[in-house]
C-alpha cells in the first residue's frame, strides 16, 4: 500500500508544522484507511463483475449475451430509456424555466414536489402503479374491459421508470439557472429576439453541460432501475424483463455466467457514466 | 399569476410542469393515500403491529442506522483524504465514489452476495478466520447499505471541506492550539452539520433500499427481512391491504426524514455562510 | 519583542517571493510592510508568524532563533485579511479560544478567562456584542473582534495582514487612527501589511517598502516621502512626474529651472506640489498650456500639456492650494510657464 502514497510537499517543512498539518504517520494511516475502504467496497465489487462474467471464458460470455432472452432484455431496457429520458428532459427544462424565470405562489412547494420521487423507496414507486392499474387497482376493471395491459407489461415499466428518474434533469438545472439570473435573456429579448430564439441561443449554451449531466444521471438510473420495475414487471422472460431483472432471474436460477454477463453490461454502463460524469464536472468547472 | 417580467413562456412551461408532475408523480402517489382510506384505523393497526411487520421495521431501521454510522465514519476520512492530501490514484478514487449511484442496484446486490456468501472470496475468509458470516444475515444487509451510503456521505462533506476557510485553522494555531484541538474545536464543528445531513440521507436511502439488499440478506422472516421486501411479498400474495398499509407507513417515514434533511441542509448552508 | 530577519528567501516553484531579505524591527515599533500585490510582503509576515517556512534564512524573536519553532509556540497574534473568525462560535468564545486551548497547567480559570475576555471586548468597544455570531457583525466589528482575539493570548508581536483591505472607505479611515492609538496604549510591536501607501503613511511609525521580493527602502513616513532612495519608491509613494533626460526632456527641464550643469541621474521625479505655475502672457511661444484641472479638496490639480519628443503631447501634473489657484485666474487653454522647485534624480 505504501507504494501509492506520496508526500505532497517538502516533508521537512511538513514535519515542523505541527499545528497546521498532521504528522506524516497520521496522514499515511488516513490514506491507507480511506483507500482500503474504497478498494474493499467499490473496486472489489466492480472487479468481481468482470471476473465472474468471464469465469467460463469468452465463449460462455458471448453465448449468454446472445441468448434471445438477454437480447430481449437489452432491447426493453433501451426502449425504456428511450422513452423516459427525453420525456423527463423536456419536463426538467420546462420546470426549470418556469421556476427560475418567474415568481409565483407555491414555487418552493412545487420545487419540493419535484424532488419527491427521490425520497420514495423504489418498491413503493412500483406499488403505487400496481394500486392504480393492477387487476385490483383503481382502473383495473376498466383496463381489463378494454383489454389494455399496463401492469406486467411495458407501459407499467415505463411509468415506474419515469417516476423514479423524474427529478434528475430538473434538479441539475434549477440551481444553475437560479444562479445565472435572467439578465442575459432579458438582454436578448430587448434586442428583439423571440422567446424561442432566446432560449436556444442564450439559455441553452449556458446550461448545456448541466443539462447533459442531468440526462446522463437520468439515463443511468433509467437503465439500471430495479426495485420499482421489479414490482410492476411480472418478470415474464423475453417480454417484460429489463436487463437488471434479467440479471436477477438468471442469478436466482444459478446461471452465474448469464447473470454476470448481463451485470457486466450494466457495470460497463456505470463506468461510462462515471467517466462522462467526471468529464462533465470538469467542463462545468471550466465554464 | 403575478408576472411582471418580459420573459416568455410562463403558461406553457408551468402548465406542462404541473400536468406531467401530476400524471407521473402526484396522482400515483395519492392513490396510495386514498387506497389506505379503505382501511379502518383498527385494520391499519392490526397490519402494522403484526409481529413479522414489526420485525421487518426493526431490521430495516437498525441495519440502516448502523450502515449510515459506519459510512459516515469512513466517509469523513475518505472526504478528508480526497480534499486535503494528494496521492497516486486520487482522481480515480474520486470518480469511483459515485459508483453506487451509477451501478444498478441489482448488480451491486448479486456482486456483494457473491463476495460475501460463505463460499465467496471474502465470505470464506471471514468465516474461516473469524467465524463471522456476513451473507444471509442482518450483517449482510449492513454491508449492502454501507455500499449504497458511501456517495451520500462523501458528496455532502466534500464541498464543505473544499470551501472550508483554512485561515480559521491558521488563526487557531497562532493562538496556540494543537492540531488535535484545531480538528476538534474548529474543523469538526464546521463539518458536523454536513456530516449529519449525509448520515440522514444515507439512513433515508437505506430504509427504502431494495435491489442491493435482497440478494445478500437471505430474507428470513423475523431475522433478515426488510420492509420493502415484505411489501413486495404482500403484493405477490395479492394482499393489497397489507401492502398499502405498510407502504403508507414507509412513505410517511420517508417524508418525515425528508423534512428533517431539509432542515439540516438549511443549517449547513447557514453554517457555511451561503445566505 | 524585537524581530530580526536575516537573509530570508522563499520560492514558490520558479517564482521568487522573497530574495535574501534582511530586516530588523526594534521593540514597540508600529511598522508597515508596503508594496504592490505579489511583492512578497504577506509571505514575509506569514514567515514571521510561522505560518510559512522560509527556504533560507533565520527568524529571531527577541534574540532567540525561532526559525524552526511552530506557529503555536511563537507568541504572536495574527489578524487575518478576512479575519478568520470562527463562525460556529460566539464573539466571546472566539476571543476566549486562545486562553481555553492552553495546556491544563497554564490555563487560567474560567472566571479569569471571562474577566480577560470582557476586558478585551471593552478595549475594542464591542462588549455589547459578546453573544453574537460572526455572521451577525459588520465588517468593522469583525475586524475589531479579530484584533481582540489576537490580543487575548498577550502576544509579544502583533501581525496584521491587510487589516483594512476588506472594509468600506469610511470605516477604514476611523479604524486606521484607532489602530494607531491602540498601539500607543499597548505598545506591542506591531507589523501590518498593506498595498495602500496612504494607509502606511497614516498609521505606521516605520515603513518598509517592498518590491519583487526585496526591500527597496526602510524609514519613517517622512524619510520615505521626502528622500525616496530609488525611482520605485518615489513612484510608489505619492504622485510624481517622471522626466527622462535621454528622451529630449533636458532642454525643457533647463527652462523649468532645474540646472543641468551636473546631471545627477538620467530621470528626474518631480512631485506635483513641487511645480510652481505662472500665467504666461509675454512669451507667446511657450509650449505649455492648461488642459484641464480637478478639485481634490484642499488642493487643485492642474493637468498641463507640453510638447514632448517629436511633437507629441505630454501631460505634467501640478498641485497647488485652492486659494493660489484662484489668484492665478487661469482658464482652460491658457499658456503657462513652470518652475520646478525640487526634483529627485535617479539613474
Amino acid at each position: 500500500m505504501s507504494a501509492i502514497i506520496q508526500a505532497t510537499n517538502n516533508t521537512k517543512a511538513q514535519l515542523q508544522h505541527h499545528a497546521l498539518h498532521e504528522p506524516t504517520w497520521v496522514k499515511t494511516s488516513l490514506i491507507v484507511i480511506a483507500v482500503g475502504f474504497l478498494v474493499l467496497f467499490l473496486c472489489l465489487p466492480l472487479g468481481l463483475v468482470l471476473f465472474q462474467a468471464f469465469s467460463k471464458g469468452w465463449g460462455a460470455y458471448w453465448l449468454a449475451l446472445t441468448q434471445p432472452d438477454t437480447q430481449a432484455a437489452i432491447r426493453l431496457t433501451l426502449l425504456t430509456a428511450l422513452v423516459t429520458v427525453p420525456l423527463n428532459t423536456v419536463f426538467g427544462v420546462s420546470a426549470a424555466w418556469a421556476i427560475t424565470r418567474f415568481e409565483f405562489k407555491g414555487k418552493s412547494f412545487l420545487t419540493t414536489l419535484i424532488d419527491l420521487p427521490f425520497s420514495v423507496s423504489p418498491v413503493i414507486s412500483g406499488v403505487i402503479f400496481v394500486l392504480l392499474f393492477g387487476a385490483e387497482g383503481v382502473f383495473g376493471e376498466w383496463l381489463a374491459e378494454h383489454d389494455v395491459k399496463i401492469i406486467f407489461a411495458v407501459p407499467g415499466i415505463i411509468l415506474a421508470t419515469s417516476f423514479v428518474t423524474f427529478p434528475f434533469v430538473a434538479r441539475q438545472l434549477i440551481p444553475l439557472m437560479q444562479e445565472m439570473g435572467n439578465e442575459e435573456e432579458e438582454a436578448a429579448l430587448s434586442l428583439g429576439a423571440s422567446g424561442w430564439k432566446t432560449f436556444c441561443q442564450i439559455t441553452l449554451p449556458n446550461i448545456k453541460w448541466a443539462l447533459l449531466y442531468g440526462v446522463l444521471l437520468c439515463n443511468a438510473r433509467a437503465m439500471g432501475e430495479f426495485g420499482a420495475v421489479s414490482v410492476v414487471s411480472g418478470h415474464i422472460r423475453g417480454m417484460t424483463n429489463t436487463l437488471p431483472l434479467h440479471v436477477e432471474v438468471s442469478y436466482n436460477d444459478y446461471d452465474v455466467v448469464g447473470a454476470f454477463a448481463g451485470a457486466s453490461i450494466l457495470a460497463g454502463l456505470a463506468i461510462v457514466t462515471l467517466i462522462l460524469k467526471s468529464v462533465l464536472e470538469w467542463k462545468q468547472g471550466d465554464r | 399569476m403575478s408576472q411582471s417580467n418580459i420573459m416568455p413562456g410562463f403558461r406553457p412551461t408551468l402548465g406542462f410542469t404541473i400536468l406531467y408532475l401530476s400524471l407521473v408523480v402526484l396522482i400515483p402517489l395519492s392513490t396510495l393515500v386514498f387506497n389506505s382510506f379503505q382501511l379502518t384505523w383498527d385494520d391499519y393497526v392490526a397490519i402494522i403491529s403484526h409481529k413479522r411487520v414489526l420485525a421487518s421495521f426493526r431490521v430495516s431501521f437498525t441495519t440502516a442506522l448502523i450502515a449510515a454510522a459506519v459510512a459516515s465514519f469512513f466517509g469523513v476520512i475518505v472526504a478528508w483524504v480526497l480534499v486535503r492530501y494528494s496521492f497516486v490514484g486520487k482522481r480515480f478514487f474520486h470518480a469511483l465514489i459515485d459508483l453506487p449511484f451509477a451501478l444498478p442496484t441489482a448488480v451491486a446486490g448479486i456482486v456483494l452476495a457473491t463476495i460475501f456468501q460463505p463460499s465467496g472470496f471474502l465470505g470464506k475468509l471471514l468465516i474461516d478466520n473469524f467465524g463471522v458470516q456476513v451473507a444471509f444475515k442482518p450483517l449482510g444487509i449492513v454491508v449492502a447499505l454501507i455500499f449504497i451510503s458511501i456517495p451520500f456521505v462523501v458528496r455532502t462533506i466534500e464541498p464543505v471541506l473544499l470551501e472550508f476557510d483554512t485561515s480559521m485553522e491558521e488563526a487557531a494555531a497562532s493562538m496556540g492550539a494543537s492540531r488535535l484541538q484545531i480538528f476538534a474545536k474548529i474543523i469538526f464543528p464546521n463539518i458536523f452539520p454536513a456530516l449529519l445531513t449525509g448520515f440522514a440521507l444515507s439512513f433515508a436511502r437505506g430504509v427504502g433500499e431494495y435491489g442491493s439488499v435482497i440478494f445478500i440478506a437471505g430474507n428470513i422472516p423475523y431475522v433478515s427481512e426488510i420492509v420493502p421486501l415484505l411489501i413486495v411479498t404482500k403484493l405477490e400474495q395479492y394482499d393489497m391491504e397489507g401492502a398499502t398499509a405498510i407502504a403508507l407507513s414507509m412513505l410517511v417515514i420517508s417524508f418525515l426524514l425528508l423534512f428533517v434533511i431539509n432542515l439540516l441542509q438549511l443549517w449547513v448552508r447557514k453554517r457555511s455562510g451561503q445566505f | 519583542m524585537s524581530i530580526l530577519l536575516s537573509d530570508i528567501s522563499k520560492n514558490f516553484g520558479n517564482f521568487s517571493a522573497l530574495d535574501h531579505v534582511n530586516l530588523e524591527i526594534p521593540e514597540g515599533e508600529l511598522v508597515a510592510l508596503l508594496g504592490p500585490s505579489g511583492c512578497g510582503k504577506t509571505t514575509l509576515l506569514r514567515i514571521i508568524a510561522g505560518l510559512e517556512r522560509a527556504d533560507e534564512g533565520k527568524v529571531l524573536l527577541n534574540g532567540q532563533d525561532m526559525t524552526d519553532e511552530d506557529v503555536r509556540n511563537r507568541g504572536i497574534g495574527f489578524v487575518f485579511q478576512h479575519y478568520a473568525l470562527f463562525r460556529h462560535m460566539t464573539v466571546f468564545d472566539n476571543v476566549a479560544f486562545g486562553l481555553r486551548v492552553k495546556p491544563h497547567k497554564d490555563r487560567p480559570s474560567e472566571a479569569i478567562i471571562r474577566k480577560n475576555v470582557h476586558d478585551l471586548l471593552n478595549l475594542v468597544q464591542l462588549d455589547w456584542l459578546h453573544d453574537r455570531f460572526p455572521d451577525q457583525l459588520s465588517g468593522g466589528q469583525r475586524q475589531r473582534i479579530a484584533l481582540a482575539r489576537a490580543l487575548a493570548v498577550e502576544p509579544s508581536v502583533l501581525l496584521l495582514d491587510e487589516p483594512f483591505g476588506a472594509l468600506d472607505a469610511s470605516v477604514r479611515k476611523d479604524l486606521r487612527l484607532w489602530l494607531r492609538h491602540l498601539h500607543q496604549d499597548l505598545n506591542v510591536t506591531t507589523i501590518f501589511v498593506t498595498h495602500d501607501q496612504e494607509e502606511a503613511m497614516e498609521v505606521a511609525n516605520q515603513i518598509v517598502v517592498f518590491n519583487k521580493g526585496r526591500i527597496e527602502q526602510k524609514g519613517t513616513p517622512s524619510e520615505i516621502y521626502d528622500h525616496p532612495s530609488n525611482d520605485f519608491v518615489s513612484h510608489f509613494i505619492g504622485q510624481t512626474n517622471v522626466f527622462h533626460l535621454e528622451k529630449g526632456d533636458s532642454d525643457w527641464l533647463k527652462s523649468a529651472g532645474i540646472v543641468l550643469d551636473e546631471p545627477r541621474g538620467i530621470t528626474a521625479h518631480v512631485r506635483p506640489h513641487n511645480i510652481a505655475v505662472e500665467k504666461q502672457t509675454d512669451k507667446p511661444m511657450s509650449p505649455i498650456f492648461l488642459k484641464d484641472w480637478q478639485h481634490l479638496g484642499a488642493t487643485i490639480r492642474l493637468e498641463l500639456s507640453r510638447e514632448g519628443e517629436n511633437g507629441s503631447a505630454k501631460t505634467v501634473f501640478a498641485e497647488m492650494p485652492n486659494e493660489q489657484f484662484r489668484q492665478l485666474e487661469l482658464a482652460k487653454g491658457d499658456k503657462v510657464s513652470l518652475f520646478i522647485k525640487h526634483a529627485h534624480w535617479f539613474n
